[in-house]
């Protein structure tokens, strides 16, 4: 197990340079002066040659990108154009928010998803199946931003049971956190379905039905378990899904996640930002993937040997 | 001879036309793109009013039968702006699919069939644009490029890319040493003949599943990117954009949000329908 997650922890450094070439192209493929791009519309020459120089933008690409990752791997993403914040400030606050919202909502997509998933396997084609398929493709199907809205038209503005945005308590993130766990409690569903009516055809669970287990012990015990397999592989994608996805429930609920600091960075050519949210939300895709894979391996010996 | 003559042989095309059509759930989704794609070509001629001209005294106006889908805040008929924001989003759609589906197959196939160093270059590429969760990608480019249709379109496509590739190149692996490819290597075929006249067109049952799964895809990116104002601008009536602009009045006038945000959501089960229905009858070993 420990020679697998070291190789494939190794596979991860190729990809982890590429997002960081790609965050650090950024500034130099938009059209304009990078020194004058990082100074801001306002700056005088002076500052933007002092600029230059701090940055090492008078130097060769290849420099500027390993000045760029040294300072990265220290924390230092720059300052902000806009804030004359450091940038890892205003990440760590807008990221870890992210994180909560994120993880509240692959929680609730589980719930639902697995619930959904192993009654409908269960009950296949019955009335509860149809459904939940049916809700399953409404789920995949809407757009997080309007569903989003929907909501909080409904439970905020109508029923007043929830706080229409902004951050505080729990309370503040249920919607959110509905809206962007409704399209992955979807596949989440549709996968476990799948998975489960694979499983409870084999040979195994026949046996425990003749053992005279009850059926609760072969679905959740023996069923289940060996469902998940495929299943794990699916919560690594979905979380990622997530991350991306809370840039829309973010700007829909007003609340200061990574993804509405980024759009906010695009829209004030604050190019640190921007960098900065783009190398961290891809780090945590990638490692996030990485935990999902380990996760994989520990529950099926078979990839470890691969 | 007469067991011979009974056998009706019948073309796969048929073959899968004829699976499709028993399938309940394909006819539904295709029913829904094909009124899609009618609308979006249709809409100048179908649409009751000119989508961008509007009326202020008749601003925010419930459905009534003069507007059967009432007006928004600028008194513009919301059934013009939906008929024409057919036209918009399918647009975008087919021109970002294009772009993923011919980019991504040539490099999946290229990487499939020589392997090596260009196919892990290739795919180490791929990885990294898969790096950048969901519209992530899609945002990170827009960033560069900024917003609009044409970048929009683009950005789109770019982020569908790797979907391609992979899928091209799983293909051609599986099909590389079959022997009617080491045949055509054998007659002296190049590799170019054997790439586009023998890998490309059997593999191509899963591309055409995915360029109908990547409509819905594009779709909810692209309105999602609108929506976020990084897409297409107002006036130009794209349903993210709609949205965007109706949140302002959900209270007020909550159809005007409604509206467009159920034009999307039809659009999108609808290719999601075909594409599973599709899946199915091209490739029955591919159902979940």
């Amino acid at each position: 197990m420990g020679r697998y997650i070291l190789k494939r922890s190794l596979m991860l450094l190729p990809v982890l340079l590429g997002v960081s070439l790609v965050s650090f192209s950024l500034l130099h493929m938009v059209p304009g002066d990078p020194a004058e791009l990082l100074a801001g519309e306002e700056a005088n020459p002076e500052f933007i040659q002092a600029l230059r120089k701090e940055y090492g933008l008078d130097q060769p690409l290849y420099i500027q990108y390993f000045h760029f990752i040294s300072h990265v791997v220290r924390g230092d993403f720059g300052i902000s154009i806009r804030n004359r914040e450091p940038v890892i400030k205003l990440l760590k606050e807008r990221f870890l928010f992210t994180l909560q919202l994120s993880f509240l909502s692959i929680l609730i997509a589980c719930f639902i998803g697995l619930i959904a998933g192993v009654i409908s396997s269960t009950k296949q084609y019955s009335l509860f199946d149809n459904m939940s398929m049916v809700g399953a493709l409404f789920g995949i199907s809407m757009p997080i931003f309007w569903f989003g809205l929907l909501l909080m038209l409904v439970f905020s503005v109508h029923l007043r049971w929830f706080p229409a945005g902004g951050k505080g308590t729990i309370l503040h993130l249920i919607l959110p956190a509905i809206a962007l766990g409704a399209a992955s409690s979807a596949v989440i569903a549709r996968m476990t379905r799948a998975s489960m009516l694979e499983v409870v055809r084999q040979d195994y669970i026949r046996t425990a039905r003749a053992n005279g287990l009850r059926e609760f012990i072969v679905i959740y015990k023996h069923a289940l378990k060996n469902a998940m397999i495929p299943i794990i592989t699916v919560f690594g994608l979905e979380f990622g899904y997530m991350l991306g996805g809370a840039v829309l429930t973010e700007t829909v609920f007003s609340l200061p996640g990574v993804g509405r600091l980024m759009v906010e960075g695009i829209f004030q050519r604050d190019y640190p930002v921007v960098q900065g949210s783009m190398l961290l939300v891809a780090t945590t895709f990638v490692v996030v993937n990485l935990l999902t894979d380990i996760a994989y391996a520990f529950f099926d010996p078979k990839i470890r040997y691969e | 001879m007469n067991e011979a003559k009974r056998t009706k042989t019948i073309s796969q095309t048929e073959e899968v036309w004829r699976r499709l059509k028993r399938n309940r759930t394909a006819i539904i989704g295709g029913m829904i793109v094909f009124l899609f794609v009618f609308v979006a070509i249709l809409a100048p001629w179908i649409s009751p009013y000119p989508p961008n001209e509007g009326d202020l005294a008749k601003r925010l106006k419930p459905p009534s039968k003069e507007h059967l889908l009432g007006t928004d805040a600028l008194g513009r008929d919301q059934l013009s702006r939906i008929i024409f924001g057919a036209r918009i989003s399918l647009q975008i759609q087919v021109v970002a699919v294009f772009i993923a589906l011919i980019i991504g197959t040539l490099l999946g196939m290229v990487g499939g069939y020589y392997g090596g160093t260009l196919d892990n270059l290739i795919m180490r590429l791929m990885d990294i644009l898969l790096a950048f969760p969901g519209i992530f990608l899609a945002i990170s480019i827009i960033a560069v490029l900024g917003p609009g249709l044409t970048n929009l379109m683009l950005a789109a496509g770019i982020y569908s890319i790797p979907q391609f590739a992979r899928i091209a190149r799983g293909s051609v692996l599986s099909l590389k040493e079959k022997e009617f490819i080491e045949a055509a290597r054998a007659v002296g075929e190049n590799d170019l003949n054997i790439l586009f006249r023998y890998l490309l067109p059997n593999s191509m049952a899963p591309l055409i599943i995915q360029t109908t799964l990547r409509m819905a895809t594009v779709l909810l990116t692209a309105s999602g990117l609108s929506f976020l104002g990084l897409g297409v601008q107002p006036p130009t009536p794209e349903w993210g954009a709609m949205l965007s602009t109706a949140r302002a009045y959900m209270i007020t006038a909550p159809h005007v949000a409604t509206v467009p945000g159920l034009a999307i959501m039809l659009v999108v089960m609808g290719f999601n329908l075909f594409g599973d229905g599709l899946r199915d009858s091209l490739d029955p070993r591919l159902r979940d």
